[in-house]
């Protein structure tokens, strides 16, 4: 790693304190000709909020998907840890304790919210009737959901059996990031949380990443929206044509210069690699 | 909104007074259509019922109790037990977004399977009827696997099993039936769906009614208390956003095909029983009335929402729909004519509930 230039933007990058709970290097994936990610790396601190940023077509997707086992990337190491992980679905990641809020939420609209909390992952009955008909424990699932809903402030929700469908968006969005939170271990990854959603909403929901966040643990933040990523976010990265070209700390740096960085206006501050 | 040139600041402004009018907007669900929307939206089975109550009173209006009799009524369950064990696996599939053409080709295709080893072949009767059901399993999971795995519409998947399976059939049974005495005679097991149980009034059961019954009563539960249930409608509902929720989406697409063909197969011996023999032309109409039934019921054909209560009360209104005019004396045209118009209706009603979120 070679820190020669402008010093300033590297007091937040990962190389020194904590080992970091991920750490991705050299993820390349193409997709024929297109090359989504060309080498790239990423690291995500203990209990910090990094705003993933970069134009449209930048690979932030990919990036966020190779991490979440939605992509499988062609080259590169993923570490959690400190241990190398291979993920072939999203099932994997989740396993390894990264949850993700997609940005389509991945919520099931007809199902009710408790359903969608423990979609994929349901918990039956102890005893006779669970092992052999495999009955679930809705009273158990309908408890923990409230629980989990109530910690994160959204029973303004009333009925948990309500589906999914008949809530607001920023609704939505609650009833996706308290299944995140519920069941992440490490880390929970948000992909354009805001995107969708109006004003009042959005403050919600960011209230909510930082409530995540105070429990301890870490987020991973891809947004477009500068005035959202330079509000929660401790440290930056910014995305640009198929890999990170600098981590800037956010009280160093201006929106304006993010965006120049990501659109190439601006040399960006040197990170290694 | 008006001042093109303001900033940030008075652009957020102007979405949130954007957002305010989406949430005024909101408000207007409390007039009466929407909350019928609403409540239909929360038991879409209270339609199909409604109408099985309406078309009980006009045929009992106008047939008297020729039609609204123990004797007929029950009548009219045994004549719609065949439509309801495949309108049952239909709605599996279709809960899943998918639709079965073939189910009906499965049934006879077991049915065959079950009479032509015990009665020609001479194989015991238990080792047949399970080879039966075997077939119908691997129909369906013929089925499943190219769906799931192909990655085929459903359509064109059972559009070409139909045919597959509905010339196996002919292939099979080389276009005989087998005869009704000798199936009682060799192999009688395959004719129990048809035993009757006479309740009080002249009302009589078959056994396959009640089978329906038992079935039903199964995949409701399997449906609504445990995990593949969940999946199913998961699964119909979004496909991606089940995947991203980490259900294994093929997996389900190829159980839920394959249950249905079981359900298919055991369709199969429902039909031995009630017309005693296994023939290859047996059920022809029972295919699309399957369909029908389902989407009666509220079923919708667009996955993910639905009931296995729907389809028994689908079933019965085809049935009372078949029936019910006949005993009143009105031309058998009208029939069809009422069923179709239901089917539209159906649909048409299934479209405006699904716009509750938009």
């Amino acid at each position: 790693m070679s820190m020669d230039t402008q010093p300033a933007s590297l007091t937040a990058t990962p190389i020194a304190g904590p080992n970091p709970i991920i750490e991705a290097r050299g993820l390349v994936k193409r997709y024929g000709r297109v090359v989504a990610l060309d080498n790239a790396d990423f690291d995500l601190m203990p209990g910090e909020i990094l705003a993933v940023i970069g134009d449209n077509g930048a690979g932030k997707s990919t990036l966020i998907k190779a991490l979440c086992g939605a992509v499988i990337p062609d080259a590169g190491t993923i570490k959690i840890d400190g241990s190398p992980m291979h993920f072939s679905s999203p099932m994997d990641a989740r396993k390894a304790g990264i949850e993700t809020v997609y940005q389509n939420l991945a919520l099931s609209p007809a199902l009710s919210i408790a359903d969608n909390l423990f979609l994929g992952r349901e918990m039956r009955k102890t005893g006779p009737m669970g092992r052999f008909f495999r009955l679930l424990d809705r009273a158990e699932m309908n408890r923990l959901a409230r629980a989990k809903l109530s910690e994160l402030g959204l029973m303004t929700i009333q009925n948990i059996n309500q589906s999914v469908e008949t809530l607001s968006g920023g609704q939505r969005q609650g009833v996706a990031v308290a299944r995140a939170a519920a069941f992440g271990s490490k880390v929970v990854i948000m992909d354009e949380p805001t995107a969708a959603l109006g004003v009042k909403e959005s403050r919600r929901v960011l209230e909510l990443i930082l409530d995540v966040k105070r429990r301890g643990l870490p987020i991973v933040l891809i947004s477009h929206n500068m005035p959202h990523v330079f509000e929660v976010a401790d440290r930056i990265h910014i995305h640009r044509l198929g890999k990170r070209i600098a981590i800037i700390n956010p009280k160093d740096y201006s929106m304006s210069d993010a965006v120049a960085i990501m659109t190439g206006a601006m040399k960006p501050p040197t990170i290694g690699g | 909104m008006s001042d093109d040139t303001a900033g940030a600041t008075l652009a957020e402004k102007g979405l949130a007074s954007g957002e305010q009018e989406v949430a005024s907007f909101e408000d207007s669900r409390h007039g009466p259509l929407r909350q019928l929307q609403g409540f239909l939206h929360s038991y879409p089975t209270a339609i199909p019922f409604i109408v099985l109550i309406i078309g009980i009173l006009i045929f009992t209006v106008a047939a008297g109790t020729r039609f609204f009799a123990p004797f007929n009524l029950s009548l009219v369950l045994q004549q719609v037990t065949i439509i309801g064990v495949l309108g049952i696996a239909q709605t599996l599939v279709i809960l899943t977004a998918g639709i079965d053409l073939s189910v009906g080709a499965i049934m006879i295709l077991s049915s065959i399977v079950m009479g032509r080893l015990s009665v020609v072949a001479g194989v015991p009767v238990e080792i047949s009827f399970v080879l039966g059901l075997l077939t119908g399993l691997a129909c369906g999971l013929v089925n499943g696997l190219l769906v799931a795995l192909v990655r085929l519409p459903p359509f064109i998947v059972t559009l070409g099993t139909w045919s597959i399976y509905g010339a196996l059939i002919i292939l099979i049974s080389r276009s005989e039936t087998i005869r009704s005495q000798d199936i009682a005679a060799i192999a009688p097991m395959l004719q129990w769906m048809g035993a009757r149980v006479a309740l009080g009034g002249g009302a009589i059961l078959t056994a396959g009614s009640i089978v329906m019954i038992l079935i039903a009563c199964v995949v409701w539960y399997i449906l609504n208390r445990t995990a593949f249930g969940r999946h199913i409608y998961a699964t119909g509902d979004d496909p991606e956003s089940a995947r991203l929720a980490g259900i294994n989406t093929k997996a389900t697409l190829i159980g839920v095909y394959s249950l249905a063909g079981l359900i298919c197969a055991i369709a199969g011996w429902v039909v031995i029983g009630r017309i005693g023999a296994a023939s290859p032309l047996a059920g022809q109409n029972a295919n699309l009335d399957a369909i029908t039934a389902v989407v009666i019921g509220g079923t919708s054909l667009f996955g993910g929402r639905g009931s296995i209560i729907g389809t028994l009360i689908g079933a019965l209104i085809v049935g009372v729909f078949r029936n019910g005019p006949a005993l009143a004396g009105v031309d058998v045209l009208w029939q069809e004519f009422a069923v179709g118009g239901l089917i539209i209706v159906a649909v048409t009603i299934d479209q405006w509930i699904r716009k509750i979120s938009a």
